[in-house]
């Protein structure tokens, strides 16, 4: 054989090998051939089981909550400087459309008051606000663009560091959480968790604002709103809230109760929360500490309000009423609740609170049992697809069509080497990609060969023949590939998850294809004629 | 072994029957897509809820229809497959508010139909946590000698046994799991759950705007891909032999979306990428018909354009017949063996092979025949084309 030929054929078994190495590393037995490979390639949601969410941030609740931070920097200030005023309200932008719109209205401010309110909000509001009169005494506030769009980012950053903090909490093996879709107009987050078997659980978990307080109880408990607002008359006290608890067995009804709305802790104040079996009445408990400042703060609430109730508030319900019996400093504990419970809610508490709401766009969850079946299904098809196209191959082709096999083999091989190295996700559609790459790839082949057998029909020698047939269809092979590689490409760009893992199957089973189908069928063909002096026929 | 040794079959001289039938099968899919009011999406575009469910005999697909709808219900879709032992839900959502609670209101309904027994864990559908805190909270398993790790274990093995087994376990006997269970954990289970008649094995939840956003998603990357080809092929062609090539494939994608309607089925995303790959691949065939006329015009600069066209087709039949028919067996085999999942995409694979082949035999050639007879274009009929390999 010539050194050419040598060069090629050193270039073709080293590429095997490395892809196979790269697939199934170096087995010692088949069952370890089974474990590399399904090390080395990654399985998308779709085949491994697990769940797939698009969450959607309500900035609103954020741009709500710091207009209403504003209000009462602004009141503490006008009070301070003794300038009197009607009132300070806001607007109330309910859906993330309408979260620009925000905008404050301060009515009634005195004449001599004026020149305090304007720095109060240029210079207190660090120049965040937009300041603009309406009449002599009514002023309107809307928020610069610049600061809107910032604060509007740091919820969804916010959101997703926290939710972040719960996934990492649960200890799932390679999830995913990251930004979806435009930061500035969509606020989404995608969150991927492979191999989850209670989806409700986990999408609860999330979606909980976990906003965390104790608070002082004025008046109940009542058995209605209606009933605690009669009772007092339709009146209720300054700087207070009406609230229900959160029933403890089903079928018990939900009670009310009158809190003082100033909270003597909130989750800021947490240091830590972990969940632990009573061992009393064998019941699970979350237990917090809390800060040390925040200790201090505690210390003296609850030692001004021995033998008063206190109830623990979670997200706007009371989840705990108790009698303060002594100072408590340093830690606090929500007692009742099952074991996933205490351990979610601790797990949450220790996350943290959500700046803003969030809600499902969407939720794809593929149970471990389907991902099952789809891979069995998938690659019996891959399987059954390869054994028709080789049979029609060798028997269509005879001699030569084992060259075409061999090019498929080493297709696939560097196609799951490919997926391997770079660590491309295989989905179920990827699966279909590999099939429809099998079928495709045979197409170079057949190109080529129908070309020799034309050429050898027109009369030519065995060699000419081979070099007209490889010559003239490399070009053609070129062009066909590539526009389903284009159309690939297109998918890959604007695809997801699934679709996505298709396209790089597709794209990657192609390029491949024209190394195979060019380069090493050739190859095969060259060194089955060298070393011949003068070859008759040609098994075509 | 040939199918076909040389042909000279007069393609061009027969072309008004191709187009004939191009044409009555545009109309039909057209005529049934106005009928029924457009092409039936997916979830992924109209947004819903979509659950899969395996039962353990095949159900009563009537009556678990009256249920759903009895509880208002809007079911899109209630269609058995494989061996008629699953089920596919589909429900209409209205907005995003409505999301979590298509799922649950499926589940209660099928709870209904099939009783559950109360009280005790359904087996079929639950979680490993929730299955090993009821394991954990029965009396015998608190007083074995087992501690929560190995039940956990033990509650993982169970539930993978029941995954590898189609997700559904039909009695307690789980024999093939290796190392048995421990008799303390299977009287546990056998108290404290029970079988239930069905698994959900499957949901999709799509809101509306993700549904919206998936439909525009979709329009830009079809019309950016057909942009990119047909830059491609003018760029390796002239642009007479570009439009044909296009039209070609937009003939296709009429037909195969028209064999949708008429066959009933859903576009979804992967429908979408599906016409897609077929696109490319339909230009494929096209492509290599075209190159072999630009060869022969090089070699026999007096032919007539139909003769050249005609002469070309034939000398790549064999090629064309014998890919696609090997491309059409793969997708075949994907469309019998790939499962439920994949049925749309393998089906618009399927659908898409045989009428891209058709078009690229029948049908590119003549358009563009008639192309240069109407604009009297001489590029394609006379002169050397440019960038001619």
């Amino acid at each position: 054989m010539t050194t050419r030929l040598w060069r090629n054929l050193g270039i073709t078994i080293a590429v095997t090998l490395i892809c196979l190495y790269g697939v199934i590393g170096v087995p010692g037995s088949w069952d370890e051939l089974k474990a590399n490979l399904a090390e080395n390639i990654k399985l998308g949601l779709d085949l491994k089981g697990g769940t797939h969410l698009i969450l959607q941030v309500q900035v609103q609740d954020a741009v709500r909550a710091e207009a209403d931070r504003v209000i009462a920097q602004l009141e503490a200030d006008m009070q301070a400087q003794g300038v009197a005023y009607q009132s300070i309200t806001r607007n109330d932008p309910e859906s993330i459309e309408e979260a620009d719109s925000i905008q404050i209205t301060a009515a009634g401010i005195s004449t001599d008051g004026i020149a305090a309110f304007r720095e109060a909000v240029e210079v207190g509001l660090a120049g965040e606000w937009l300041l603009k009169s309406s009449s002599s005494d009514t002023f309107e506030l809307t928020m610069r663009p610049a600061s809107l769009a910032a604060l509007k980012g740091q919820a969804v950053t916010q959101s997703i560091s926290t939710i972040g903090n719960r996934i990492n909490g649960l200890g799932l093996t390679e999830p995913v959480i990251q930004q979806h879709g435009r930061a500035d107009a969509e606020h989404e987050i995608l969150v991927q968790l492979p191999g989850i078997s209670d989806p409700a659980r986990v999408m609860q978990l999330l979606k909980m604002s976990a906003q965390l307080s104790i608070q002082k109880v004025l008046d109940g408990p009542f058995q209605s709103r209606q009933l605690a607002i009669s009772q007092r008359s339709g009146v209720l006290p300054p700087n207070s809230e009406l609230l229900p608890s959160k029933p403890t067995a089903a079928g018990e009804p939900e009670l009310w109760f009158i809190l003082e709305r100033t909270p003597a802790i909130t989750g800021r104040d947490l240091r830590n929360a972990t969940a632990r079996r009573n061992l009393e009445d064998g019941q699970w408990e979350a237990g917090f500490s809390l800060s040390r400042e925040a200790g201090q703060r505690f210390g003296n609430f609850t030692q001004n309000n021995i033998q008063n109730p206190i109830a623990t508030v979670l997200d706007n319900r009371i989840i705990n009423v108790a009698t303060v019996q002594n100072r408590i400093e340093a830690e606090g504990r929500i007692t009742g609740l099952q074991q996933t419970e205490a351990t979610d809610l601790a797990l949450v508490l220790r996350a943290g609170a959500l700046p803003a709401s969030v809600v499902y766009l969407e939720e794809r969850t593929v149970g471990a049992s389907l991902g099952a079946d789809s891979i069995r299904q998938g690659v019996s098809s891959a399987i059954y697809g390869v054994i028709f196209i080789v049979v029609t191959m060798l028997v269509y082709y005879k001699r030569s069509g084992i060259n075409a096999v061999l090019a498929l083999f080493l297709n696939l091989v560097i196609l799951l080497a490919v997926l391997s190295y770079f660590g491309f996700v295989l989905t179920l559609p990827g699966i279909a990609g590999i099939v429809l790459t099998i079928g495709m790839a045979v197409d170079a082949n057949v190109l080529i060969f129908e070309r020799i057998r034309e050429e050898l029909r027109a009369g030519k020698g065995v060699v000419g023949a081979l070099n007209a047939g490889f010559g003239k269809a490399v070009l053609t092979i070129v062009d066909t590939n590539f526009t389903t590689i284009i159309a690939a490409g297109f998918l890959f760009l604007f695809g997801e998850g699934p679709i996505k893992g298709f396209a790089i199957t597709l794209g990657v089973g192609l390029m491949a294809n024209l190394f195979t189908s060019v380069f090493v069928s050739r190859l095969i063909f060259d060194m089955g004629l060298s070393g011949k002096k003068k070859v008759e026929e040609l098994s075509i | 072994m040939q199918f076909f040794g040389e042909t000279h079959i007069d393609f061009i001289g027969r072309r008004k029957a191709f187009l004939a039938l191009s044409a009555l099968l545009i109309v039909a899919g057209a005529a049934s897509l106005i009928m029924k009011g457009g092409p039936k999406l997916g979830i992924d575009f109209k947004g819903g809820t979509l659950v899969y469910v395996k039962f353990q005999q095949p159900p009563d697909v009537e009556k678990i229809r009256a249920a759903l709808v009895g509880r208002g219900l809007n079911v899109a879709t209630l269609q058995p497959f494989d061996d008629g032992s699953e089920l596919k839900i589909d429900l209409d959502l209205e907005s995003e508010v409505a999301m979590t609670s298509g799922k649950v209101q499926i589940v209660e309904t099928l709870n209904e139909v099939y009783e559950s027994e109360e009280g005790k864990l359904d087996f079929n559908n639950a979680g490993v946590e929730a299955l090993s805190d009821r394991l954990l909270r029965n009396s015998a398993v608190a007083q074995s000698s087992l501690s929560s790790e190995e039940v956990r274990q033990a509650a993982q093995a169970l539930i993978d046994y029941r995954d590898q087994n189609s997700g559904l376990v039909g009695d307690f006997s789980f024999s093939g799991l290796p190392g048995g269970v421990a008799p303390d954990i299977l009287s546990a289970l056998q108290s404290e759950t029970y079988l239930g008649a069905f698994a959900v094995r499957g949901v999709e939840v799509v809101g509306p705007k993700v549904g919206r956003d998936l439909q525009g998603q979709a329009l830009n990357a079809t019309l950016a891909a057909l942009g990119g080809m047909l830059v491609y092929i003018a760029f390796r062609f002239e642009w007479i032999y570009g439009f044909a090539a296009v039209a070609a494939v937009f003939h296709d994608v009429l037909i195969t979306v028209g064999i949708f309607s008429l066959f009933d089925r859903e576009i979804e995303l992967t429908v979408i990428a599906a016409l897609l790959t077929l696109v490319g691949y339909s230009m494929n065939d096209t492509i290599v018909i075209f190159d072999r006329v630009r060869e022969n015009r090089k070699l026999t600069r007096r032919a007539s354009l139909s003769e050249l066209l005609n002469t070309s087709i034939n000398q790549t039949l064999a090629r064309t017949v014998l890919t696609s028919g090997l491309t059409l067996i793969a997708v075949l085999c994907l469309f019998i063996l790939g499962g439920e999942v994949l049925r749309g995409f393998s089906f618009a694979l399927v659908v898409g092979v045989l009428v891209g082949t058709y078009s690229s035999i029948f049908v590119a050639s003549p358009i563009l025949l008639w192309w240069q007879g109407v604009t009297g274009s001489k590029a394609a009929g006379g002169r050397r084309a440019k960038g001619a390999a």
